[in-house]
């Protein structure tokens, strides 16, 4: 598993959309999100496919059914090491330039 | 804006470079979870679950235990009055060894459907917990601090 694979699934406004759907309500079906866009159900499935192999997506049986689960595990990690790391600057500076400017008023 | 209810069964799901048995010691003796899981001390033993945060302490029910691979417990957000006082939820934990020295981690909380405060603050903090573990495993120190 690794970022490439995250920022390569989420680098498509389908499989984004995909996720929002998910988000919105968990333990789908590939019926149910089929149904929703324009597209065929191979192309789903593709798509749902990548979203699995980044760990986005995990999928569980229940009865006769697969059910698609959003698993926000990896964006987490990737905010913990992306973005974490640059906003934490910024706003230090701007926090900094603060006290700065209200230190000499 | 998005308005959501919070789910009534969550997923998470987590690749650890650690051995099932490492995982498992992680979760289930207390000198591990003080370092991830919000400072509390857990221990698993003798069918229950024994938590220890700040001044409070609880525990819940341990409903199927095979280690190192599968742990399922009743769960109470007794931390918090009004979410304590909710029905309990259910997590399963799975763990389960892949190639080359990683282990897939998997925490469902499901069985929410009558505690919907917990299971809007949880949400968010099954990602802090399993982000801490897997740091805390791969590099030996903690997420923070």
């Amino acid at each position: 598993m690794d970022d490439d694979q995250v920022f390569k699934a989420l680098a498509d406004p389908t499989r984004r959309h995909l996720l929002d759907r998910l988000f919105e309500r968990d333990g789908r079906t590939l019926t149910e999100l089929e149904s929703e866009l324009e597209m065929t159900r191979f192309g789903v499935m593709k798509h749902l496919r990548v979203l699995e192999d980044a760990g986005l997506v995990v999928t569980r049986r229940e009865g006769r059914e697969k059910l698609h689960f959003l698993n926000p595990v990896p964006i987490r990690l990737i905010h913990d090491r992306w973005i974490d790391k640059y906003t934490e600057h910024r706003v230090a500076a701007l926090a900094d330039l603060k006290h700065e400017l209200e230190d000499t008023a | 804006m998005t308005t959501m209810t919070a789910q009534t069964t969550q997923l998470y799901s987590v690749f650890i470079r650690a051995t099932p048995e490492q995982i498992w010691d992680a979760i289930t003796k207390p000198e591990f979870t003080e370092q991830y899981f919000y400072g509390a001390r857990i221990e698993t033993r003798d069918r229950r679950r024994f938590t220890s945060l700040g001044d409070m302490e609880w525990d819940e029910e341990v409903l199927e235990s095979e280690p190192p691979t599968r742990l399922v417990h009743r769960f109470t957000a007794a931390y918090d009055p009004d979410m304590g006082a909710e029905d309990p939820s259910r997590v399963t934990w799975e763990i389960e060894p892949q190639e080359g020295g990683i282990t897939k981690l998997t925490v469902v909380h499901d069985q929410l459907e009558n505690a919907p405060k917990t299971a809007e603050n949880v949400a968010g903090g099954w990602m802090y917990i399993l982000s801490g573990l897997k740091t805390l495993l791969e590099t030996g120190k903690p997420l923070t601090g």
